[in-house]
């Protein structure tokens, strides 16, 4: 017992001053969650404004002309021509020149009185979030008209102002561990193969556990360093709330990272050289955004990608920490969550075990 | 342990009917071998003989396909775990950590060989003066030369004081120089009890080993001492020189009475066998007055030609 904590502390300050003397693995370490949040922060803004809009007013009358100029109000579209009719407004739409057309035909007034539709919305439906704005348009009111009578009000918890950023940035800790993480335990150990490294190593007395271990512990610290330069960017800068307990916050990071590592073990197996450990890190991380419910809700995800979604770790660790940070949720309320990740973990693991042989054959 | 006896006096190692197959190819193919302890023991074979297939199965980083191996007393690959502790092992191309210092490296090797306290500082500054590295101690690995890199896995392979050494051909790319330096190095280890098994293709260093067994196309084709081995050469060495050497070689191969023929430099090595003879009457014939003919003093190169051509021989038989 003794002998294996000496070699696990052998590897694992090894692996520390290889850290500290690889200028581009400590440049990502800071650069990639600095990068990713100020582009998801900034650039990722999912309230779109200002769409380039055409219009075709064939009523052109006092109150078609009064409607146009409110819905431009609203800063969801700017009109930025008129045509002839609702055939140019296709073409124009074709061409991509506008995302969205109104179309006011000639009985726009007897259309108003008998309380008809008044009109037509062509929307660019190839991009969703520009549909899912757009649509917001159909309901605005007519001039003159009063409010039309809800009957339920809307109140919005947890995120009152509705900001993308602070949806967006508790998931992208998510996110950034997971692509980090995952990329640079493959490439750490297919890095010792491909230089010669590991054939020294296994033929020393190094059992395959210890050298697994020294080499995932001190990038769960890296991970840990990446949580908290994520939280206090989203902090200073987008002012995401952290309503949620840090201790927990941490330990459900540290859980998920541990995960993510596990199965960048895994990919260190099966990649042969540093550009198939990569290319899988991609192959994996693809599925991870697209369906952990940090992009696109789950809820409206179809049922087998649902239960795709429930295997990978991100998913799990998305409901974890928007619970945490934004809900103050404690740990005891995601026993679900913990075991999935925990369960991912040690099938990860496993399967390294199993195909890690202190061989070359 | 499962000793079963065979390596716990003076041998140690000890292989029987040794094959190992990379899919359709018999990378190894059923040697025998017997390794004395305290003696260096050389490999000897073109690459692609396979001689590092067979120094991996001796340390158990491959299984064997078929044979038995016993080193140290350890039966493998089975008890490989146990084994490590007592080997070195210097792998063909470097594999040491560039980025770590030649120290690093050292205080890396003897925490994974669970060196502690003093004993462990002992090591370590014992294999920096011995193998001259105490003033670079803190360059990094990536940045020495071809020389010192072979000092540092030489000191990494022995920091743990190993029983058996097995080196992959570790002179492959260093200067002359550095290749005697290093084999008194060996020859230094040998005498303190260390066995040593290296593989080589230089002919001067297999020359030095106190026993060597030559390698062709996976088969143990001559397993003995080098002086014995070039003794019992089947027949006498004639050297031919001048400018016809291809010619030369040409009718020799057709001629009878001529075991092998090879080229070094601008010689031709012709071995005739025993039963002509005067030899070198007998090639003067064959090639012609106009070539300077004379009898020379067998070497390595002739038992490794004449070895490797029975071999062929035999298979188009």
């Amino acid at each position: 017992m003794r002998d294996a904590l000496l070699r696990f502390r052998g590897i694992l300050f090894k692996e520390f001053k290889q850290l500290r003397r690889d200028r581009l693995t400590f440049g990502m370490i800071i650069g990639v969650p600095l990068l990713q949040i100020l582009l998801f922060g900034y650039a990722i803004e999912l309230d779109v404004r200002h769409l380039a809009a055409g219009v075709a007013d064939q009523a052109n009358t006092q109150v078609s002309r009064r409607y146009l100029r409110e819905l431009e109000g609203s800063q969801v579209i700017d009109i930025i021509r008129a045509y002839p009719g609702p055939a140019a407004l296709q073409q124009a739409l074709d061409r991509g020149d506008i995302n969205v057309g109104v179309f006011l035909p000639g009985d726009f007034e007897e259309r108003r009185e008998r309380g008809q539709p008044v009109g037509q919305l062509l929307v660019n439906g190839s991009d969703p979030t520009i549909e899912g704005i757009a649509r917001q348009l159909s309901n605005a009111p007519l001039p003159g008209d009063s409010q039309p009578p809800s009957r339920l009000v809307t109140r919005t918890f947890y995120n009152p102002e509705r900001r993308s950023e602070v949806q967006i940035v508790p998931g992208l800790i998510g996110v950034i561990l997971n692509l980090t993480m995952v990329l640079f335990t493959a490439v750490a150990i297919v890095r010792e193969r491909e230089r010669g490294n590991l054939e020294l190593l296994i033929t020393t007395p190094v059992k395959t556990g210890e050298l697994m271990l020294g080499k995932l512990v001190p990038y769960i610290l890296i991970g840990l360093v990446q949580v908290t330069i994520i939280l206090l960017v989203g902090k200073w800068l987008f002012e995401v709330p952290m309503r949620g307990s840090l201790v927990d916050l941490y330990l459900a990071s540290g859980l998920f990272i541990a995960a993510t590592l596990s199965l960048g073990l895994l990919i260190s197996t099966l990649a042969k050289t540093q550009f198939q450990a990569m290319q899988l890190t991609v192959f994996t991380f693809l599925p991870a955004i697209l369906l952990s419910g940090f992009m696109f809700p789950f809820e409206g995800m179809p049922k087998i990608a649902q239960w795709i979604a429930e295997v990978i770790p991100l998913t799990h660790f998305v409901r974890l920490v928007r619970g945490i940070l934004l809900r103050a949720a404690s740990l005891d309320s995601f026993a679900l969550e913990l075991s999935a990740l925990t369960a991912f973990t040690l099938a990860m693991l496993l399967a390294t075990r199993l195909r890690f042989h202190k061989r070359l054959d | 342990m499962t000793a079963s006896g065979k390596t716990n006096g003076d041998i140690a190692i000890h292989v029987r009917g040794l094959s190992r197959w990379f899919g359709n190819l018999k990378a190894v193919d059923d040697i025998d071998l017997d390794i004395q302890r305290g003696r260096i023991y050389g490999f000897l074979g073109p690459n692609g003989s396979g001689k590092s297939t067979t120094i991996r199965l001796l340390c158990g980083l491959l299984e064997p396909s078929e044979g038995a191996v016993e080193v140290l007393g350890y039966t493998m690959p089975g008890d490989a775990e146990a084994l490590r502790r007592r080997i070195g092992y210097m792998t063909q191309s470097f594999s040491l950590y560039a980025d770590l210092s030649i120290r690093e490296n050292l205080e890396f090797i003897a925490d994974v060989y669970t060196l502690r306290g003093d004993h462990r500082r002992q090591r370590i500054a014992d294999c920096l003066e011995r193998y001259e590295l105490e003033a670079i101690a803190r360059q990094r690995a990536g940045t020495l030369s071809g020389g010192q890199r072979q000092r540092l896995a030489l000191a990494a392979a022995v920091l743990h004081e190993p029983e058996l050494l097995l080196l992959d051909e570790p002179t492959s790319a260093v200067d002359p120089q550095n290749r005697r330096d290093f084999w008194d190095r060996l020859f230094e280890l040998a005498e303190a009890g260390t066995t040593i098994l290296v593989s080589t293709h230089y002919m001067d260093e297999a020359e030095r080993c106190h026993r060597l067994a030559i390698l062709d196309r996976g088969r143990l084709v001559a397993n003995d001492a080098p002086r014995s081995l070039m003794n019992d050469l089947p027949g006498k060495v004639v050297e031919v020189e001048g400018d016809k050497l291809r010619d030369a070689r040409q009718a020799l191969a057709q001629a009878a009475g001529i075991i092998s023929t090879a080229m070094l430099g601008t010689r031709l090595r012709v071995l005739v066998a025993h039963e002509v003879d005067d030899p070198q009457q007998h090639v003067r014939k064959i090639v012609g007055n106009e070539m300077n003919v004379e009898s020379a003093r067998p070497s390595l190169e002739d038992v490794f030609v004449a070895s490797t051509t029975e071999q062929q021989e035999a298979e188009h038989a």
